[in-house]
């Protein structure tokens, strides 16, 4: 039976449980609600919930358990001889697997009766011309101990199939009636409710979390296999940046690392006073109806896919910084040869970064405590004494936390710097010229035929958990500056 | 600015500082206060007594344009100070609230030090030559806030760091530093306990020798305690303005008799 079948039985035994569960509670107090503990409605969803959480628990456990179990079993199968040079247990364990969903196929087709299915020998029959008429082509000819191995494994799916629905409808069931049988007036179904409800919370909060660990531990280990290939001196200490497909690399992370830097600085000293002075605009001078239009205007910059602004970048920003300092430019200085540099990517980033920096800005302006103005206005101060004396100060540990919050994500930003920043590495404090950082070259080493196992392309795991680490640290610095002042002001 | 005190001199002076004329203030469509006429004496406590709401505040800050920054808050009639108008379009709101001080409700000390909290205003406004003239400005606006003895020991420590009413003397002097002709104080003493009250009205009373004070509180024994003059406010109409002894003994209005026995408010 298929999964999606099961899981319309167990909801609709779900279903049937909430109404016999809401009756049965109701009948048991003769109809009278007042004498049950909680509202009818309670008496239903824990029957409900009795059907659903175990029933769906264990299928989703038996799904991800089982494939791992047959794989297990099916690979001792298959000899080590059969293996070819240069391939993996993995790419035979995914022809053994596809014959036999070809198998699967061609008997759902009719094509082949179950038992033949099992019988056939690939010594007898052409099983490629076979499954290729029902619909699965196969780059090669079956050998036989792929074809027991695929017979193996449809029979171990089948018989797990068979177990799984039986243990799935058998829960659901008995969840179904030990739960009606509780459904009488003293049961307290609030309190099961509530801890449903609490657990269903935790488990999504925890999911958040546990991807977070997840997502870290696979960089980990990728990382981890990269410095078995290649020396870790080279790549947080080396100066040269040339990946070569060939072999033989120089792989630092250092050239990289300046470009990200110097980038995310000049988006900086773009974001930041335009952004702040925009907030102290906002939040200090302009009347509500200005207000009302201007920041919800400025917030529309923030949801601008960040791939619109590698094309303003690379379209517009770039030529016309060229018709600026390139050769015949207005400037007539001869400064910049391509529309991608350091400063075309920084500056369309740091317009990127103005809505980010002037909100969170104007939150922690906000905040200061009015009475704060009162009493600079109240001495006679005028309103930008007041900001720069008074509100500013006062202010300034959320700022600065706003800031480092803005330099992470200029630091992880990437489709920007793809189109904006070039591709050479190299040291250079010149910003006309283009250089490259951390993201681009992930995105340039992980795409491409590379072969997943080299050193080239592996990189690129370093360097995403290096990026991971500098902006977790930045946040974790903005946070904990915002958190340790935030108080001052009571 | 104005005459040095002679020494003992508490008699009430009649000179008249401040003086509004047909004051009205609306918040919008409401009207705060209507038709307000007082005159309030130099070198004096003045007390603004009546229920929440009637709108003593709202008139306290229209003596220093504090309204200014509410947008919807519009002032008509006319408030002089010295014989100036100072809602005359020649008048600089900011130069106004140099000469007239203003003390609020809950304690308001900046997040900066003791010292520069006191040397805020006179660094606005340039009273200090040098460093050591603007360390005595310090530290003779904190003797007459009556807390130099406190915090002479630890003038770089966070004026926010002090203790309630520590703050509420702080920010008086604050106030005085600036060298104000007029010190409005709105519900200074309501988030103070009683010693610190006794301490702040104990300085109301010294703060008279120079200044014109205006409080409002909610406290009748307290305008009773500090004021020379009172002036009852009742829905935004100032209803009865006289000695303190008077309103308080003997009331010509049937509605300040009210409020002080306690019947309405």
């Amino acid at each position: 039976m298929p999964v999606s079948w099961l899981v319309l039985i167990i909801l609709a035994l779900a279903v049937a449980g909430y109404f016999v569960g809401r009756s049965r509670a109701l009948s048991s107090v003769q109809g009278d609600g007042r004498n049950l503990h909680s509202l009818p409605v309670y008496y239903g969803a824990n029957v409900a919930i009795s059907v659903l959480a175990p029933a769906l628990g264990v299928l989703v456990l038996w799904l991800l358990a089982q494939p791992m179990l047959i794989e297990r079993s099916v690979s001792g199968l298959l000899p080590a001889e059969l293996i070819p040079e240069g391939s993996n247990l993995n790419l035979v364990m995914a022809d053994v697997r596809r014959v036999a969903d070809g198998l699967d196929a061609a008997v759902g087709q009719g094509a082949l009766s179950n038992n033949e299915a099992n019988a056939l020998r690939a010594e007898d029959t052409d099983i490629r011309a076979l499954l290729g008429e029902v619909g699965v082509a196969l780059g090669q000819e079956v050998r036989p101990e792929v074809l027991n191995a695929a017979q193996s494994y449809r029979s171990l799916s089948h018989t797990g199939n068979l177990a799984m629905t039986i243990v799935v409808i058998t829960l659901g069931l008995v969840g179904f009636v030990l739960s009606v049988r509780n459904s009488h007036g003293a049961y307290r179904a609030r309190n099961v409710v509530e801890r449903a409800v609490l657990i269903l919370l935790m488990s999504a909060a925890s999911l958040a979390i546990l991807t977070t660990v997840g997502i870290v531990l696979s960089m980990l280990f990728e990382s981890i296999n990269f410095f078995r290939l290649h020396s870790a001196a080279d790549f947080f200490f080396g100066d040269t940046w040339a990946p070569n497909f060939r072999g033989d690399s120089d792989l630092s992370i250092l050239p990289l690392l300046w470009g990200t830097l110097y980038i995310s600085f000049i988006a900086l000293l773009v974001a930041v006073p335009v952004g702040l002075f925009a907030a102290i605009y906002l939040s200090e001078y302009a009347g509500p109806k200005t207000r009302a239009i201007a920041k919800p205007l400025l917030e529309i910059l923030a949801g601008i896919p960040t791939i619109v602004y590698g094309l303003f970048a690379l379209l517009t920003v770039g030529p016309m910084l060229v018709n600026l300092f390139g050769q015949n430019g207005a400037l007539g200085v001869d400064w910049m040869s391509g529309a991608t540099s350091v400063l075309t990517a920084g500056a369309v980033m740091g317009i990127m970064l103005i809505p980010f920096v002037s909100s969170l800005s104007d939150d922690i302006i906000n905040a200061v405590p009015q009475s704060m103005r009162d009493g600079s206005l109240g001495l006679g101060a005028t309103p930008s004494e007041t900001i720069r004396q008074v509100v500013i100060p006062a202010a300034l540990p959320g700022i600065v936390g706003a800031i480092l919050l803005a330099a992470s994500r200029a630091i992880g930003e990437t489709m920007i710097v793809v189109m904006g920043a070039g591709a050479i590495a190299k040291f250079s404090l010149n910003p006309f010229e283009s250089m490259t950082t951390i993201t681009t070259r992930i995105v340039s080493q992980l795409t491409g035929d590379g072969d997943f196992a080299s050193p080239e392309t592996l990189v690129a795991f370093a360097l995403g958990l290096t990026l991971f680490v500098l902006t977790l640290g930045l946040n974790v610095l903005a946070l904990f500056i915002v958190r340790k002042y935030r108080e001052q002001y009571e | 600015m104005f005459d040095a005190p002679t020494p003992g001199d508490t008699m009430v002076q009649t000179d008249t500082k401040i003086s509004a004329r047909n004051v009205q203030v609306y918040y919008g469509d409401t009207h705060a206060i209507k038709d307000v006429n007082v005159d309030i004496e130099a070198k004096s406590v003045t007390a603004f007594i009546g229920p929440s709401g009637c709108g003593k505040s709202t008139f306290l800050r229209c003596i220093n344009r504090m309204n200014d920054t509410i947008d919807v808050c519009r002032v008509e009639g006319d408030i002089l100070l010295d014989g100036e108008d100072i809602y005359d379009k020649k008048v600089d709101p900011v130069q106004l609230r140099a000469k007239v001080g203003m003390v609020f409700q809950k304690p308001n000390p900046f997040p900066k030090s003791i010292y520069d909290n006191v040397a805020y205003g006179p660094r606005i406004h340039g009273l200090a030559k040098s460093k050591a003239d603007l360390d005595e400005i310090v530290e003779k606006s904190l003797r007459r806030g009556a807390i130099w003895d406190e915090v002479k020991d630890r003038l770089q420590a966070p004026g926010t760091g002090l203790s309630g009413g520590q703050q509420q003397r702080l920010c008086i002097a604050r106030a005085v530093a600036t060298e104000p002709e007029v010190l409005l104080m709105d519900e200074p003493c309501s988030a103070l306990d009683p010693i610190a009250t006794a301490q702040v009205e104990e300085l109301i009373d010294e703060l008279r020798n120079q200044y014109s004070v205006v409080i409002v509180t909610h406290s009748m024994q307290q305008a009773a305690r500090v004021s020379q003059k009172t002036a009852f406010f009742h829905l935004g109409n100032l209803v009865e303005y006289g000695d303190t002894s008077q309103i308080f003994t003997n009331p010509k209005d049937e509605r300040t008799e009210s409020y002080i026995t306690g019947r309405i408010g």
